[in-house]
């Protein structure tokens, strides 16, 4: 299982590529962090999902 | 009467400089707390260079992006919001980093729910670590003198000390120490946090701080773009009577502003 923002999800083997295009992601908005290191968006293609990584994606909100 | 000309007054030459970049405005605006379809409006009725922002969990299929909403030419200038250490700051910082907007971040950490108050020990090794991967570091503080003199030495590009708790807007509850900060400190003293009207502002700004950074004086206001417009006019009318040097105070009695001679009597 990799568990992604939080959630259990059954992804072994998938690219972030495929995962945040599947999803709905917009690339250019999103950062994402792989195991507490980030993952720049030239790599995203080759980054494949392994059981028990950890993976945050994040974007800008509204804040002080 | 004799003419003055606005340009002598309010000199074009009087910018803000935080890491290499020049800025005219000295109103930082936060945009948290209100609709994304306000942002434009309140960064142009506040005349705002740099926007804050937050980084967080991003949601799928997110139609609005508030990237969208912010006008070009600001600089943005995200937070570590939620950070309780200094490593999650880091972490949180890199991210903002890498949604590709700059390197400018504002340090924000608390261990306290309550009060949000941040943490300096913790701001500064913070501070320590992003300064020295070349982020332009903005921390987020207490007004305590010693912190903001380590928080120099870590290599901020500025302070921000509160003047009273977050989205609070009670003020200058910190007035004497902040004093302090701005007396001693050589980099740029923003006053951000509790700042909840444009007198507040404008007191910080005669006092000589260097700019006001607002959000929920703003957000929680009647009208978002109109309050915008008149913390700009407040911290530009501080500006111009710190620049000018106060009128001193008399601690007893009064001094007549006319003449003293040819009365109408005797």
């Amino acid at each position: 299982m990799i568990k992604i923002n939080g959630e259990q999800k059954d992804l072994q083997g998938v690219t972030l590529e495929d995962y945040l295009e599947r999803s709905g992601y917009d690339r250019k908005r999103v950062a994402v962090e792989r195991n507490g290191e980030i993952v720049s968006k030239a790599k995203y293609s080759e980054t494949i999902l392994k059981d028990g990584d950890v993976v945050e994606i994040v974007s800008f909100v509204g804040g002080g | 009467m004799k003419e003055t000309g606005r340009k002598d007054i309010e000199s074009s030459s009087d910018t803000l400089i935080i890491g290499g970049r020049e800025f005219h405005s000295r109103f930082i605006l936060g945009s948290g707390k209100y609709s994304l379809n306000l942002i434009e409006a309140a960064v142009k009725y506040a005349g705002a260079e740099i926007v804050t922002l937050a980084v967080r969990r991003a949601n799928t299929r997110e139609e609005e992006n508030i990237l969208d909403f912010i006008p070009e030419g600001v600089t943005l200038l995200p937070n570590t919001s939620g950070a309780r250490n200094a490593e999650e700051a880091v972490r949180i910082a890199r991210l903002a980093r890498e949604l590709g907007c700059g390197d400018f971040v504002k340090i924000e950490i608390m261990r306290d729910t309550k009060y949000l108050l941040p943490d300096n020990q913790e701001t500064i090794r913070a501070t320590e670590i992003l300064a020295r991967e070349g982020f332009v570091v903005l921390p987020y503080m207490y007004p305590d003198l010693n912190a903001a003199r380590d928080l120099v030495s870590a290599g901020a590009a500025a302070i921000m000390p509160l003047g009273a708790p977050i989205g609070s807007n009670k003020g200058l509850a910190t007035r004497d120490f902040i004093q302090i900060l701005i007396d001693e400190i050589e980099l740029p003293v923003i006053v951000d946090a509790g700042i909840g009207r444009p007198s507040q502002a404008c007191e910080a700004m005669e006092m000589g701080a260097a700019a006001i950074m607002a959000n929920t004086a703003l957000a929680t206001a009647g009208d978002i773009p109109k309050m915008a417009a008149a913390f700009r006019q407040a911290i530009e009318a501080g500006r111009n009577a710190y620049l000018a040097g106060l009128g001193r105070v008399l601690t007893r009695g009064a001094s007549a502003s006319d003449p003293l001679t040819g009365f109408l009597r005797d």
